[in-house]
């Protein structure tokens, strides 16, 4: 009889391996099919009309013109807008589509919307434009403490709004065929895709829409549902009865799909001479658009600090809304907190790695901190290169070193799996789930194939359509711990269901039986054996199909999947002074995620995480102008990415041992993207002798800073 | 008004009437059904849409449909030879260099580009070649490690390839 709980180490022949990536081939010969590529007979394209302005009444829309041009087949306002307020530019009010793009281009040009302009708010960094009542949060006494305090630190820190660009922008393709709606789209949830928006744009009710998503590219929390676009084409597709794509062109990709919030803070800390943290207290304000809040997780992860005061201010502004980026709020509250931590140890002169092992002792898992930050240490060589803040060494070239600590959940998500063992002794896998590129396709056929016994080719993993069981988002690093536990629940159960049909055939009862190596066998007497395909051919001309069911918090309790981890992150940094350019030494993840399912995707997730964090740290910015309120790099010219040349040297640890892995599964998309900015930052603030206050560390920047420090 | 045109494409003969506003990326991947070249940010700055015309590296999303009369374009669905993919094709796989992947195709295809015309690349001609194709999950760790790899085992297999590439019959 098979059970479900995890193989015990030793007996692991693919669990914890590293394994290449299921989808490798298809990708690398460019026959992978993503939502963009997706042609239909017939189709059409659609283009958008958005508003040029960043408030203003919409007074009227008038699409007759663009309706009557040859090659215009439906058209799409907003009419619930009219006489209300648009509220940030490229908000969208009408749509076309057309027998091609560029006649679908040229009709959105001719659509006529007429607006009132009103003055609107793009300022993001000046605390007096919150409007709101501010969040509070006060533990202890803090003036008291700041009162005993040898030192009290203040500083004034800040992480802009960047955004999600994914290189496979949103949107999908939608067809109305017999009754059904058919949608194709970019998108991280294929499960809960189909809702009411498009149901209620297609006239479809939500048990008759398809969703299907093979492949797509990138969503990083932008893309978990239809979004205008999404309800658009729906409706543009049922009024011209064709299939209808609709991709955003990147400005607008960068503009309204997505956006983190930006978060500033003035905070103030105060400690003992030896390191010990007693108070802080923080004013954190930023943006998330019209919507949202302002992250305030702030001491973040040292958050046993006992007197603590925080004030949090929302600041509306009319730019596009923001949506979930990896490790929401997370690697704003880090860079917050890590920063002012460290210009906290730098105050009291004191090394920053014995400084940070006193102050994670202040948080929820001090001890795996301190491993941690021990190994990271060694990995970078903190005792060879460290220094106290600011590079003695001559010249204008300054190295330095810093480091960040961070916290997240993980915990898998519901799941629903179908695994069927056929009679010819092929096996497959359903599930209403995704591939992001994380690798969540291997992790499937993994748990699946080490299950039955088989290697993993003889495993065929079906998921991207909402037709199959339902299973979670891929969003907050639930995925590997959803899937994988319903995957394994369905395969042991179709198993256990395979072993009562061949244990007599055997003369053994079902208990005594394995599968192993491509063979079901006695546990006990391991020659009596029957090949796989033997085995599955005793089903006759019946299939087993067995549904396994992931329910979080039961899995949690029994030891399959858990949640919270901690990591801890390094960099080694070099800074010209006299042009101000920031470049990558050196990074160091050491990472905390339980049982590991596939380390080489595992290890590709921190290594990419890494390379994210160099981006946001020296690069990614989303630039407003206050006077019109236009996003100013809204290509990806200007808005820069990190390229093959930024990357430096990576060194990722993954804390694999038993008392990890006993743990259960954890996600692991979002931590090691948390800490990169605090870790870099606080590496140049080590370098140059000065903090540079404001991510992304631009050349400007730092100038700005070593000037202001007195340093140049 | 269409205009004809006439390329080749993989090593076939393509001819066909257009609007002459439209790009090579939006024919190869509408007309002829080559969706493996991808179209990222559609204004040449990500270079997801890198195919070869007449051997070098381009951006096919810049690239007018009319500017390749007459000229061998090569996208990702014709480097393989024989049923096997390129020699860069399965460094890219064995190294896992990819994670959505969807700047992959172009990725490769510029390695190809440039493993043609240097076959021996040093680490900064590699950098330099290859900082333009934008890869937003930033796998470029496990991407350099395969551009690496390829450049040592695709020199001979790749030369092999131009000659009969070189003489189509």
């Amino acid at each position: 009889m098979a059970t479900a709980k995890w193989p015990a180490i030793d007996k692991r022949t693919l669990i914890g391996k590293r394994i290449d990536r299921a989808d490798g081939p298809v990708k690398a010969a460019g026959v992978a099919r993503y939502s963009f590529d997706i042609n239909r007979p017939g189709m059409l394209w659609a283009k958008l009309v958005v508003s040029p302005h960043a408030r203003a009444e919409l007074v009227s829309i008038d699409v007759s013109e663009a309706a009557s041009m040859p090659g215009v087949k439906a058209t799409w306002k907003d009419d619930s807008l009219l006489g209300k307020e648009v509220q940030y530019i490229g908000q969208i009010v009408a749509a076309v589509a057309a027998e091609t793009e560029e006649i679908a281009q040229e009709a959105a040009g001719k659509v006529k919307a007429q607006y009132k302009p009103l003055a609107h708010q793009a300022n993001d960094r000046d605390p007096t434009l919150s409007k709101d009542k501010p969040a509070t949060r006060n533990t202890g006494n803090v003036d008291e403490a700041f009162a005993k305090a040898d030192v009290k630190v203040e500083g004034e820190y800040g992480i802009p709004v960047i955004t999600h660009c994914c290189l496979e922008s949103h949107g999908q393709v939608a067809e109305l065929r017999n009754d059904e709606l058919h949608v194709w789209p970019s998108t991280q949830a294929v499960s809960s895709y189909a809702d009411v928006s498009i149901s209620d744009a297609s006239g479809v009710p939500r048990n008759k829409i398809r969703v299907d998503c093979q492949y797509m590219g990138g969503g990083f929390g932008s893309k978990f549902n239809p979004g205008k676009w999404g309800v658009i084409s729906s409706a543009l597709a049922k009024q011209a009865g064709r299939p209808v794509k609709l991709m955003l062109d990147r400005d607008l990709e960068l503009m309204i799909a997505g956006n983190r919030p930006s978060a500033f803070a003035k905070i103030k800390v105060g400690a003992m001479k030896d390191g010990t943290l007693t108070a802080m207290e923080t004013e954190v304000w930023g943006t998330a658009g019209m919507g949202g809040g302002v992250p305030q997780q702030i001491p973040y992860v040292i958050d046993r600090i006992p007197n603590v005061r925080l004030t949090a201010k929302r600041i509306q502004t009319n730019r596009g809304p923001a949506a979930a980026w990896r490790a929401p709020n997370h690697p704003q509250s880090c860079f917050l907190t890590m920063s002012a931590l460290a210009d906290t140890a730098a105050a009291l002169k004191m090394d920053e790695l014995e400084f940070f092992l006193k102050a994670v002792q202040l948080s929820a898992r001090a001890e795996v901190y301190s491993e941690e930050l021990r190994i990271a240490a060694d990995l970078i060589g903190y005792k060879q290169k460290a220094h106290l803040r600011g590079d003695p060494s001559g010249g204008s070239v300054k190295r330095g070193l810093g480091m960040s600590v961070h916290t997240w959940g993980g915990r898998g998500h519901p799941s629903e799996c179908d695994v069927t063992i056929n009679p010819d002794g092929s096996v497959e896998a359903k599930l209403g789930s995704q591939d992001l590129g994380t690798g969540n396709r291997t992790v499937i056929a993994i748990v699946v194939a080490e299950t039955l016994g088989l290697p993993l080719e003889a495993v065929r993993i079906e998921i991207g359509r909402n037709a199959y069981p339902t299973s979670g988002g891929s969003g907050g690093s639930t995925t590997v711990g959803g899937v994988s536990t319903s995957s394994r629940f369905a395969a042991t159960d179709a198993l256990n269901a395979l072993f009562a049909v061949v244990a007599p055939k055997m003369g053994v009862q079902p208990d005594a039986l394995e599968a192993n190596g491509g063979y079901i066998r006695q546990i006990d007497k391991p020659d009596n054996r029957i090949s796989w395909r033997n085995a599955c051919a005793l089903l006759g001309v019946n299939s087993i199909t067995k549904r396994g069911v992931n329910v979080p918090g039961e899995s949690e309790k029994q030891g399959f999947i858990s949640q919270g981890v901690g990591g801890v992150q390094m960099a080694d940094v070099s800074v010209d002074i006299e042009t101000g350019v920031a470049t990558i030494n050196e990074m160091v993840a050491v990472q905390d995620c339980g049982m590991i399912i596939d380390l080489k995707t595992a290890e590709s997730q921190v290594y990419g995480s890494l390379i994210m964090g160099v981006a946001y740290a020296l690069y990614e910015e989303a630039i407003y102008d206050l006077k019109t309120g236009r996003m100013l790099n809204a290509d990806m010219e200007f808005y820069r990415l990190s390229g093959l040349k930024d990357v430096g040297k990576l060194k990722v640890h993954m804390m694999t041992s038993k008392a990890y892995d006993d743990r259960g599964i954890i996600g692991l998309g979002e931590p090691p993207v948390i800490s990169p900015g605090a870790a870099i930052a606080n590496a140049v603030a080590n370098a140059v002798g000065v903090r540079v206050p404001h991510l992304p560390l631009t050349p400007d920047r730092v100038i700005a800073a070593l000037q202001k420090g007195g340093i140049i | 008004m269409n205009v004809n045109v006439q390329f080749t494409v993989n090593g076939q003969l393509q001819r066909l009437s257009t609007d002459p506003r439209r790009t090579l990326l939006d024919v190869l991947r509408e007309d002829l059904g080559l969706t493996g070249t991808k179209c990222g940010c559609g204004e040449g700055q990500c270079r997801a849409c890198t195919v070869l015309l007449d051997g070098s590296p381009v951006r096919s999303c810049l690239t007018e449909i009319t500017e390749v009369e007459g000229r061998k374009v090569e996208s990702i669905e014709g480097l393989g030879r024989n049923g096997r993919l390129h020699p860069v094709q399965e460094a890219f796989i064995q190294e896992g260099a990819m994670q959505c992947g969807y700047c992959v195709p172009g990725m490769i295809v510029a390695t190809v580009g440039l493993l043609r015309r240097n076959p021996k690349p040093t680490q900064t001609q590699i950098l330099d070649a290859l900082n333009g194709n934008l890869c937003r999950c930033c796998g470029y760790g496990n991407i350099l490690k395969a551009v690496q790899r390829a450049v040592r085992s695709v020199a001979p297999a790749e030369s092999a390839t131009s000659s009969r590439t070189g003489n189509p019959k």
